[in-house]
């Protein structure tokens, strides 16, 4: 299988410490929000992921396609060390947030994932009142003031464009929601934290067509003031609302760029039949 | 269940097997007298427990509620208002002098119970969260076992802890020499505290695992949000398992309101109403126990009270035990 590690080349090695110079050099990038070097990624013994050389740009949405197994969550969860989680996972090579390596030790991992929210394929509300989910986040962080509290589930909500559906009813569980109103609730709730990146795994791969769009809708508006890496097995989704594409196989970064591109003219064999063979 | 795979019913020509509708038509077969003789059986075994429930429920309603004529029912001589409104409960003394009011009696059997579930839910709630959330794998295969010891310890033992090590080691020291308070040689404090400790295994296991059946998603949402363990563990876990929890512990404050042994040896005396936990109680379990075990006319009215206790405490362990099994199932529907 031949590999090209395209980006290798626009990084410079001797680059010590946390403040990272991003290079120049690439014109149509701007300064990488996120970025992995040599990064790979072992549950235990089993490596999942080889070598990921990928920026990921400020304020605009990275999708994240490949086949299934391919490593997509692995390397989106790593991006807020959520795979921590799990027992005797392990990450080798650079994961920078900002310049800041976050697998450094001195890492505080709860104050990372303020900074970088996720959401899951399968919307998880809480078995709360709606606004005790948006508010959840916050709590935590030592939000105690009612109305500050109101201030930032009014915004969330409104963000999240939901709103409008659940103002009348914030005290209800949200579990009374939809399907697809649970997962903008799961978007407004982590929103709520203020974070300054957006993973999202197959978000929409469990809605129906029109809670999909309003959905797709909510990353076009969110991207504005929010770095947005998103997985999505739907390749006309990520032709529609990402600016750079990233394709995955079998745990390695075959290919990324920018969306209209990777979609029209890839520059690899496995890509392109990844593409062809899905568009038909 | 056909009986065409037997020998004994199949035509022994040994050259075809039978056609489709011979094969289809019920025959005489050792294997479907077996079946049956199973199933017989086991619905005998079943029968058995129901029937048990039954008689008890029986027994204890006519020697207490209504009897058949030459008999009287306690409640045929003692009033249901003087039963429940009545504060002393003198069945020892003689008959002009009797009085058979069961407050004194739900009075120690709370005190009991109280002391246990302030010792006993906190406890086994705090091992439930350590074993669900915290413990490693490891950790949990060492801590299950012991709780297990701890739930097969005989209760007698438990009594004889109390009143030979708590109350002469622990509750005298503290509560006589030091506070100067008077304390009893047989003492609510003393049977309420391993009480609690016996219903310890029980809260933890049954909390842990309604804790552990909250979905790995929602800790993972949790996390992704900033929170700490701790975070999860009390705001979400805690929450989410909240209706199990609660009946968790109803499960356990039934078995407190019904232990016997351990509240004979270590608080049982004469019975008064009092909230004193340093006091002497009688509970209704002792009660049963003291009766049965000194001597008791039989037909009289002490021995009748026997009954009428025993229905009270039935019912209150019953309403307890089907409340909290409603409580689990619901809780199960939602999580699955
Ligand atoms: N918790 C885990 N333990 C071990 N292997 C895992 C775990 N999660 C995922 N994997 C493996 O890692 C590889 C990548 O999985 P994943 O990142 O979920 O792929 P994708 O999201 O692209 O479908 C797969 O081979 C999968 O079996
Ligand atoms: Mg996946």
């Amino acid at each position: 299988m031949a590999l090209v590690k395209r980006f290798t080349q626009f990084v410079d090695p001797p680059n010590e410490g946390n403040i990272t110079q991003v290079p120049e050099s690439v014109p149509t990038l701007g300064t990488p929000k996120i970025e992995t070097r040599g990064m790979s990624f072992f549950y235990g013994t089993k490596q999942a992921l080889y070598d990921i050389n990928l920026q990921i740009q400020s304020r605009a949405v990275t999708a994240l396609i490949g086949p299934s197994g391919c490593g997509k969550s692995t390397y989106l969860r790593s991006l807020n060390r959520m795979n921590d989680i799990i027992e005797g996972t392990r990450v080798t090579g650079e994961v920078l947030l900002d310049g800041a390596d976050i697998y450094n030790r001195d890492v505080d991992v709860v104050s990372l994932r303020k900074r970088v929210g996720m959401v899951f394929q399968k919307s998880t509300p809480f078995p709360k009142s709606i606004f005790d989910n948006i508010a959840f986040g916050p709590r935590i962080a030592g939000q105690t003031n009612k109305s500050e509290l109101q201030v930032i589930v009014e915004r969330s909500l409104k963000q999240a464009a939901l709103w409008n559906e659940v103002k009348d009813r914030l005290k209800e569980s949200a579990m009374a929601l939809s399907g697809g109103q649970q997962q903008r609730l799961c978007i407004a709730r982590a929103l709520a934290t203020n974070p300054e990146v957006l993973l999202m795994d197959e978000p929409a791969s469990a809605l129906d067509p029109a809670s999909t769009a309003r959905i797709e809708d909510l990353i076009f508006e969110l991207k504005q003031n929010y770095t947005i890496v998103i997985v999505t097995h739907n390749m006309q989704q990520a032709a529609r609302i990402s600016e750079m594409t990233a394709f995955f196989c079998v745990g390695r970064l075959v290919e990324i760029g920018q969306t209209k591109q990777l979609f029209t003219n890839p520059t690899q064999k496995e890509t392109e039949d990844y593409i062809t063979g899905r568009f038909g | 269940m056909s009986g065409s795979q037997n020998k004994i019913s199949v035509p022994n020509d040994g050259s075809t097997r039978p056609n489709g509708a011979a094969s289809l038509r019920r025959r005489f077969s050792w294997m479907h007298v077996r079946e049956q003789a199973i199933h017989f059986i086991l619905f005998c075994c079943a029968l058995l427990s129901v029937l048990t429930t039954v008689s008890i429920i029986y027994v204890l309603i006519t020697e207490s509620v209504v009897a058949f004529p030459p008999n009287t029912a306690f409640f045929q001589v003692v009033s249901l208002h003087e039963f429940f409104t009545e504060t002393r409960w003198t069945p020892q003394y003689a008959e002009e002098q009797q009085h058979f009011g069961i407050l004194p009696l739900v009075t120690g059997t709370f005190l009991i119970t109280g002391i246990s579930a302030i010792i006993g839910l906190p406890v086994g709630l705090l091992i439930a969260i350590y074993l669900s959330e915290y413990a490693s794998p490891n950790a949990r295969k060492w801590v299950k076992p012991v709780l297990e010891i701890l739930a097969g310890i005989p209760t007698v033992v438990y009594g004889f802890f109390a009143i030979r090590f708590l109350t002469p080691m622990l509750i005298v020291p503290i509560f006589e020499n030091w506070l100067g308070m008077t304390v009893f040689g047989k003492n609510a404090l003393a049977g309420g505290i391993v009480v609690g400790l016996m219903i310890i295994p029980m809260v933890a296991s049954l909390s842990e695992d309604v804790m552990r059946s909250v979905p790995n998603s929602l800790r993972e949402s949790g996390y992704a949000l900033g929170s700490t363990k701790f975070d999860v563990s009390s705001r979400i876990v805690v929450p989410a398992a909240l209706s199990g929890i609660f009946a968790s512990f109803l499960l356990a404050l039934s078995r407190s309101i019904g232990e016997t042994m351990a509240v004979t040896i270590a608080s049982a005396g004469f019975a008064k109403l009092t909230l004193n936990p340093l006091a002497q109680i009688q509970t209704m379990t002792s009660y049963i126990v003291d009766v049965m075990t000194g001597e008791v006319v039989s037909g009289s009215t002490v021995e009748k009270s026997l009954y009428a206790v025993a229905l009270v405490l039935f019912m209150i362990t019953m309403v307890m035990n089907l409340i909290s099994q409603w409580v689990l199932s619901r809780y199960r529907e939602v999580y699955q």
